[in-house]
């Protein structure tokens, strides 16, 4: 019996488990391997890298590089292939095969979490009904991997940096799933696709109280997921040299490099998916998914829209955590780890309550109209404003009777001592 | 023919781990290969290294594994509350409420315990 179909009416289980195996399914998914997983995700990875290097050279008043190839667009094939013909040095002491299999499955991880990502209608690689779960647990891969790597190096700042790694990998993994909570709550479904559908139907999730403070904390704890500039301590050169990656070089490092590029596109895509809409244009609006009238067309020209959009929004995630790496110093390690657990977390719960209270005003009475839209702005907005301002007011009481900073020099100390 | 939909993962893992392993593979061709005793060394800033590497780590990070396995497997039970919340009415609310209350009482005591503080 469809449990989903006897409880709401509407098939709860849109998606399926199976797909039927045609000539058609197999040259997609031959496509999809081929073209987009060994050919497309990493061209996008390399000119990720060369566009970093750009931005970060004129946020430092730098021109960046400019040698290779116009405007220095070939600087990555040129790495590429100067990574190739490195000699790859393993460390006598290490663990060969644990060193070996480290950044392979660190790489893989980067790679699986791409599956499920709608980029367009239709366009998605598959569509499992636990969408949602999947992402999360292969995302959770690279922990390990990265631990296995740090472990296997035989080096004591490698092992430093793999026991930070999987202390803050492991702590922000738990702001991040719990962010994405009221988003499932809100389209009914662990599906990508559907709660693509949803936000065609009911506006983008990131604009209203609970959506947009649940995509803030998953924006942070997706920075730190992807180990990038404030959350940078797995790496930090200036105290542990690199981290788990010390004893890793050419290739072997070629790899880890790729995973995080590859992890921050990934989590760009998923951001956009869950909380600005996927490819639609419009917040408020079903613009160009409207169009479809099953002609190819339609598909095509809608397709379009969809991917350049998504494209867009991607591109200004990725953006942001370049013009965050060149903005921000890194975090002290006992602050990393108290903002998870004390800010994020407490936040995270809150906003699962207040989000259950948005579906109750806004989404159950069916239609999204301006009437439902403002009472939830006053059940749902006031409680989350006033829940971020008890949070934050809280920790800083805590924080000052504890006097945690006592033996640092913070920006009082340093007034004082200069008095 | 009638196929699960992670058949295509596993393809997809078998592309990744062949993706990873080809410039490996590639590397062992044509890269040169020198070994000598410096260059095998642990590279610890050129300091000789000192004493044991492998050693048993502090608790703290235990402790913060066991809290996450705990918000973890928290997040599995909310899961299929916020999926079907659609079809339960507002009841499930108050019950979620008080799961929630829980949990948030086990962080709370943790906090007050000195868990989540950095040492």
């Amino acid at each position: 019996m469809d449990v989903g179909s006897a409880l709401y009416g509407t098939p709860l289980f849109a998606q399926s488990h199976r797909v039927d195996l045609t000539v058609s399914t197999c040259v997609i998914w031959g496509l999809w391997l081929i073209v987009g997983f060994a050919g497309l995700f990493p061209g996008i990875v390399a000119y990720m890298v060369w566009l970093e290097r750009k931005v970060a050279a004129r946020f430092q008043d730098r021109i960046g590089p400019n040698r290779v190839g116009p405007f220095g667009l070939l600087q990555s094939v040129a790495d590429g292939l100067k990574l190739l013909v490195k000699e790859n040095i393993v460390p006598r002491s290490a663990d060969q095969v644990v060193h070996l299999l480290a950044p392979v499955l660190v790489l893989v991880s980067a790679f699986l979490t791409l599956a499920v990502v709608p980029f367009a209608v239709g366009l998605v690689p598959i569509d499992p009904p636990s969408g949602l779960v999947y992402l999360i647990a292969v995302s959770s891969i690279s922990p390990l991997g990265i631990f296995l790597a740090g472990w296997s190096s035989h080096n004591k700042y490698s092992l430093l940096g793999a026991m930070r790694a999987v202390a803050q990998l492991v702590s922000y993994e738990i702001p991040q799933v719990l962010s994405t909570i009221p988003v499932v709550l809100w389209a009914g479904s662990l599906s990508l696709v559907s709660i693509f559908d949803h936000q065609v139907a009911y506006g983008w999730n990131a604009l209203n109280p609970p959506g947009f403070l649940a995509f803030l904390t998953f924006l942070i704890a997706s920075v730190a997921e992807v180990n990038r500039t404030p959350f940078d301590l797995p790496e930090a050169e200036s105290e542990i040299v690199a981290g788990y990656h010390t004893e890793y070089s050419g290739m072997r490092f070629g790899l880890f490099f790729l995973a995080e590029y590859l992890g921050v596109f990934s989590v760009s895509c998923v951001a956009t998916v869950l909380f600005l809409g996927g490819g639609t244009p419009l917040p408020f609006s079903a613009f160009p998914v409207n169009l479809l009238d099953g002609s190819v067309g339609s598909y095509l020209l809608v397709d379009g829209i969809l991917l350049a959009v998504f494209s867009l929004k991607v591109l200004l995630f990725v953006f942001a955590m370049f013009w965050v790496r060149a903005t921000l110093p890194r975090m002290r390690i006992d602050r990393l780890m108290n903002f998870a657990w004390k800010y994020l977390v407490p936040l995270c719960i809150l906003n699962i309550v207040f989000a259950a209270i948005w579906y109750e005003v806004v989404v159950r009475p069916g239609a999204l109209t301006a009437r439902n839209w403002a009472w939830g702005m006053i059940a749902a907005g006031l409680p989350v404003v006033l829940g971020v301002q008890l949070v934050f007011r809280a920790n800083r009481k805590l924080a000052a009777a504890r006097a945690v900073d006592a033996d640092w020099p913070t920006v009082g100390t340093i007034a004082e001592a200069s008095r | 023919m009638v196929a699960y939909n992670y058949v295509f993962v596993g393809l997809l893992l078998l592309t990744a781990i062949g993706f990873a392993l080809a410039p490996l593979a590639l590397v062992a061709l044509i890269a040169p290969r020198k070994r000598s005793l410096a260059k095998g060394d642990t590279y610890e800033c050129g300091v000789k290294t000192h004493g044991e590497t492998w050693v048993r780590f502090r608790i703290q990070y235990y402790i913060y594994a066991i809290m996450f396995v705990v918000f973890d497997v928290e997040t599995v039970f909310l899961y299929p509350w916020a999926v079907a919340y659609g079809g339960l009415g507002t009841f499930a609310l108050v019950e979620m409420v008080v799961f929630l209350a829980l949990l948030s009482a086990g962080l709370a005591y943790a906090w007050a315990k000195g868990v989540l503080r950095w040492v």
